[in-house]
């Protein structure tokens, strides 16, 4: 894979809070390592939302959790990952356990099972004040997690009742306030609102999307809704098959993709435009043997020769864009020679070759 | 590429496809009721005391066409599933009928029981939200998708092995050998899904309920499948309930919408018309709140506050008004939405929670449903000025419309709140609203329904 | 059930999972092959005193006629052992099996059908277990003594009843789950009868546990058994060899300080309780994914490719 060697920039103030180099975790199972995240790069700066979109078992999961450095056992990382100019992955496990709530923050799915039933919300926001801040005092505690409470939108005369006492949307705004308490410079957020109504969706989007003027707070925002990337993000990835095909701002991103996958994505998203029905046929591959080349190129409906042989190449774009992808090369001016650029005879791919 | 089929021309009010299936609806419910009887904490049940009733479709009015696909839109706990379920004799009825016109004439499938119910399952199937639950484990694909043909005693042997195969077959699980011997782990969402799909057309039938079955696949499936769907509604002359969160598959996918809240369908009529024009503030805000991968539209910003209420205690008046951004005084305004009002005002700005806090008093005896509420202990001028602070401060809450006094009894501050209508389904325009917004004969260019 | 995935996850069961399941599977297969080739392998009948008109001695010592001695009733100790292997796995076998039918099929309907009916079989069975499963047996044994007589089923017959609640909770506890389950209702959609819902989406799926109920139910009914017997109340000694009832009858023999005949009947009933148990624990750590513990395969990143960094600015 590519080493993305941007200039190394230590800790400096308007620096990234995260800067991902060439990350690549791998976890093992019966049939060989799964290279879930397989040679990402991206930057994130303070205040920023980046979206994170992709199939289910692209491994957008996986990488948010390995920015955390919550993995499940046997997984493996490498490559560069700094937060704050720190390197995390050789950061003593004590050092990380520490970091995290403090620093580094995480927003689950479901928040009923992050909640423990037993406890009023009161005596969440104390316990996790407490396990940072020792000596915090009882108004201390009260104050802050009013504060959190109040940007989340929940009302301070419920903050002595118990979780079940609150709607699911309730307790999710509660989840994210608690991951906030601490005001941590970066988040990460994994499908926050897929377990929620529209409504209710729509109003934490928008919670989230005002967050920078509250707390200065970067985040990963973790979602399979390219709308809810639309609405609330600066910046989009798109991950496909371990890897980020495409990287740049939300907007340029969905106006103009690059990427032959974002575009098809995009098309196959049903919207209130939507006229026709367009799919991507196939399905993701098994990440434990990737295809050759471009990962996408059995899918692509425009792949070419050399999308199957050799990987495409990370290319800055016009827009603040950078995408992986041999037909946006060709479209931004590179010749490439003519059995290169002969269209690839497509596999035949049955109707339900799907996800 | 594939483009949305023409819509049935339902001005030939259901000719149908022969002779030999009665005239009208397919489907038809007329003020259908689906009540639950909930018990309360664990003392009350041990005493026997306090059930409370939960209206999961509180007199539900709805006709599916023949060949028409009807659009169920509505958050969870509006009753979307209930009604779908009932339907099919799955969720009994508490009142109000069903009616279903097939092959075998006219029958009321809310006065069903036992057998007669399980073969009106051969003419209305269903299709469920999630596709790995709605198969038996371990049950092979083949043995799950032939298993109606067993049950009504339809086929067996090598035709009932054909039948699968070709069902199969039509819903693209083909080559067949690959998944008829599999099991529903070893095949993905998107397959598994189409294994229920094909379970549900093998036994022939008439009306197919879906129950959002597009919403727990992957974003790249969804579209295939509802094309899938749209295929064998043109094959086989199906007819569909399509029952959803999300309106913009259902803005491609059906003919009529009716938007369900808290039991009951508060606005029915055309996609077109619900899309071009929608009339209720709840169907507005379901509009608004679909987020959208444009990089156009810009993030609303009047999103109805809060979340769908308890069905076991609904709001008086509107159910939807507690929410509603466009609420005027008739629409049931209550001592709950005070409660709310303060909340929402210690959240926005919370300097004086404490003091003011205490100035009101416990707010708990405001949960109890009642158009007169009363605030404070001891300092009732001063509590008095609080509440005409707070509406001061955001003058626009519709709460105040629907406010008829306020004033101290010389302790406490009394609210009294205006009376309070119910409204029920009226015609406006091209569609049916039930919206105070919308009185009878209001925009009634077009001849009342039937 | 799917056999060959039920077998290959016992197969590919790791760690001390394995080993406890191997050992007990031994064990146990010592005793099954005792109890199936005991006319071959015990050179005398279990209640044989003589041969050729001979009588044995009594209470002997180890010799080249009788490997292990023999006991005070003139029966030659080994005999009685191999055979005695074969009464306790065909009591255990029949009484499982029976228990385990009833109580499936109770716990299933009671489960599907809830109402009184599931109140009034749940009361039942609560009782039935909250009694001491000895006692019970005892009270059992002795009702059915006076009908059937001491022999084989009788015994069976009495420890069937005590393990039916297990079963029954068990099995009810997950159809009422199950019964909530989309595919029950999928089922109903398709117009399944209830009796065909219970035979054929929710049997298949709340039976996974009654294999381990099973393991662990045959090592304590083998304990139960051998009590019975010790108190004169399991088998008859001229119906079957009960080792049980040759411990007790060889407790006089161990004051006057001669072992042997307690002591073969005793190591039996301690062998094959442990071996069953073993194999109770390890069916319980393989099958039962609460406790299953999917080892993950530790990973080594492989040095990247230097060829090709190829970017573009």
């Amino acid at each position: 894979m590519t080493s993305l060697t941007k200039d190394q920039t230590p800790a400096r103030p308007g620096g990234p809070v995260l800067e991902v180099r060439d990350l690549r975790v791998w976890y093992g199972t019966d049939r060989g390592p799964v290279r879930a995240v397989d040679g990402v790069t991206f930057d994130l700066r303070p205040g920023e939302i980046l979206g994170l979109v992709g199939e289910s078992g692209c491994g957008k999961s996986t990488l948010g959790r390995g920015l955390l450095g919550l993995l499940p056992e046997g997984a493996a990382r490498d490559g560069e990952l700094r937060f704050r100019g720190k390197d995390m992955l050789t950061l003593r496990r004590r050092e990380q356990y520490r970091m995290r709530g403090s620093e580094l923050g995480m927003i689950f799915q479901e928040p009923l099972t992050r909640l423990n039933p037993m406890m009023r919300i009161s005596d969440h926001f104390a316990e996790t004040l407490r396990a940072h801040e020792r000596r915090i005092s009882k108004a201390d505690v009260e104050q802050r997690s009013l504060e959190a409470l109040r940007v989340m939108g929940i009302p301070p005369t419920r903050f002595r009742a118990y979780p079940h006492e609150f709607s699911g949307g309730m307790r999710q705004r509660i989840m994210i306030a608690l991951a906030l308490v601490l005001r941590p410079a970066f988040v990460v957020a994994d499908e926050p609102t897929t377990a929620l109504d529209v409504l209710v969706e729509a109003q934490i989007i928008r919670i989230l999307h005002n967050l920078r003027a509250t707390y200065d707070t970067s985040m990963l925002l973790i979602t399979h809704n390219l709308g809810i990337v639309a609405e609330a993000c600066d910046r989009v990835a798109v991950m496909y098959a371990g890897k980020v095909v495409e990287i740049g701002p939300a907007r340029e991103v969905f106006s103009n993709p690059q990427h032959s996958y974002t575009r098809e994505l995009l098309r196959s998203t049903i919207s209130l435009s939507t006229t026709g029905l367009n799919f991507i046929d196939g399905a993701p591959p098994d990440l434990t043997d990737p295809p050759s080349g471009c990962h996408f190129h059995p899918r692509c409906p425009d792949a070419m020769q050399i999308c199957a042989t050799t990987e495409p190449p990370v290319r800055d774009l016009p827009g603040g864009v950078r995408a992986a992808c041999w037909a946006a090369e060709v479209a931004h001016g590179r010749t490439l020679d003519e059995d290169a650029r002969r269209p690839l005879p497509r596999e035949a791919i049955s109707v339900a070759d799907e996800a | 590429m594939p483009t949305k089929p023409e819509s049935p021309d339902l001005s030939q009010e259901d000719a149908g496809p022969g002779d030999d299936v009665p005239p009208g609806p397919v489907i038809e419910t007329d003020g259908l009721e689906v009540h639950y009887r909930l018990q309360g904490g664990a003392l009350a049940r041990v005493l026997g005391l306090r059930t409370r009733t939960v209206k999961a479709l509180d007199g539900v009015t709805v006709q599916l066409h023949r060949g028409e696909v009807l659009g169920v839109v509505g958050e969870s706990g509006s009753g979307k599933t209930t009604l779908g379920r009932a339907l099919l004799g799955l969720a009994p009825s508490t009142q109000g009928s069903i009616t279903y016109r097939g092959r075998d004439g006219e029958r009321l499938v809310s006065h069903m029981k036992g057998a007669e119910l399980r073969r009106l399952r051969t003419d209305v199937q269903m299709v469920f939200q999630d596709p790995s639950a709605a198969l038996n484990p371990s049950m092979t694909i083949e043995q799950a998708v032939g298993h109606p043909l067993v049950v009504h005693k339809i086929a067996r042997g090598a035709e009932l092995r054909r039948r699968v195969h070709e069902a199969l077959e039509r819903v693209g699980l083909a080559p067949v050998e690959r998944f008829a011997s599999k099991y529903p782990s070893d095949l993905s969402g998107g397959q598994k899904q189409r294994a229920v799909i094909a379970r549900a057309i093998i036994l022939d039938p008439e009306v197919l309920v879906a129950d959002e079955p597009i919403s727990m696949l992957d974003m790249s499936v969804r579209a295939k499948i509802l094309q899938l769907m749209l295929d064998l509604k043109r094959d086989l002359g199906l007819s569909y309930v399509y029952i959803t969160h999300d309106l913009a598959s259902a803005k491609y996918f059906c003919d009529r919408i009716a938007i369900m809240y808290l039991g009951r369908v508060v606005e029915i009529g055309p996609t077109e018309e619900i899309f071009a024009n929608p009339r209720h503030p709840y169907t507005k805000a379901l509009l608004k709140a679909i987020p959208d991968p444009d990089p156009e539209r810009m993030l609303p910003r009047d999103l109805p506050r809060g979340e769908i209420p308890d069905a076991a205690e609904p709001p008086l008046g509107c159910s939807f008004h507690p929410r509603c951004p466009e609420a005027v005084a008739a629409c049931g305004w209550e001592s709950r939405d005070l409660r709310v009002v303060l909340d929402q005002h210690w959240t926005e700005r919370g300097a004086d929670f404490d003091t003011e806090r205490r100035l009101v008093g416990d707010l708990d005896h405001l949960d109890a449903p009642s158009k007169r509420a009363t605030l404070g202990k001891g300092d009732p001028a001063a509590v008095l000025a609080l509440m005409e602070g707070v509406r001061a401060e955001n003058p626009d809450e519709p709460l105040w419309n629907g406010v008829r006094s306020m004033e101290s009894d010389g302790s406490k501050v009394v609210v009294e709140f205006e009376e309070g209508v119910d409204p029920a389904l009226r015609r406006a325009g091209g569609v049916d609203v039930a919206c105070v917004l919308y009185p009878d004969g209001a925009g009634s260019d077009t001849a009342a329904s039937d | 059930m799917r056999a060959p995935r039920f077998v290959s996850t016992i197969w590919n069961t790791k760690g001390m999972a394995r080993w406890i399941l191997l050992v007990g599977v031994l064990i146990t297969a010592v005793f099954l092959l005792f109890a199936l080739c005991a006319p071959w392998i015990a050179p005398y009948d279990f209640n044989q005193t003589k041969v050729d008109g001979v009588k044995f001695p009594k209470l002997a010592s180890p010799s080249g006629d009788h490997w292990l001695g023999t006991n005070d009733q003139f029966y030659d100790i080994y005999s009685r052992v191999v055979w005695g292997a074969r009464t306790a796995v065909l009591v255990v076998l029949l009484s499982i099996v029976l228990s385990a039918i009833v109580g499936v099929l109770l716990g299933l309907v009671s489960g599907y059908v809830g109402g009184w009916f599931d109140r009034i079989t749940l009361f039942l069975m609560d009782a039935l277990y909250s009694f001491p499963s000895l006692l019970l047996a005892i009270v059992f044994s002795f009702m059915l003594r006076e009908r059937i007589g001491g022999g084989i089923v009788a015994a069976a017959l009495s420890l069937t009843a005590i393990y039916i609640p297990q079963y029954y909770r068990v099995v009810r506890n997950t159809t009422v789950a199950a019964r909530e389950a989309t595919y029950v209702e999928a089922a109903k959609a398709i117009g399944a009868k209830p009796a065909t819902i219970m035979r054929k989406y929710l049997f298949g799926n709340v039976v996974q546990s009654v294999p381990v109920i099973g393991t662990l139910n045959a090592a304590d009914a083998l304990g139960t058994l051998a009590a019975l017997g010790f108190l004169g109340l399991g088998i008859a000694p001229n119906e079957a060899s009960d080792w049980g009832y040759d411990l007790s009858r060889a407790l006089d023999d161990v004051s006057a300080g001669n072992f042997a005949p307690a002591l073969w009947p005793g190591l039996a009933i301690i062998l094959l309780v442990t071996g069953l148990t073993l194999v109770g624990e390890g069916l319980n750590e393989t099958l039962n994914p609460a406790l299953r513990r999917r080892r993950l395969q530790k990973v080594t990143l492989p040095p990247r490719d230097t060829t090709d960094p190829e970017v573009v600015r």
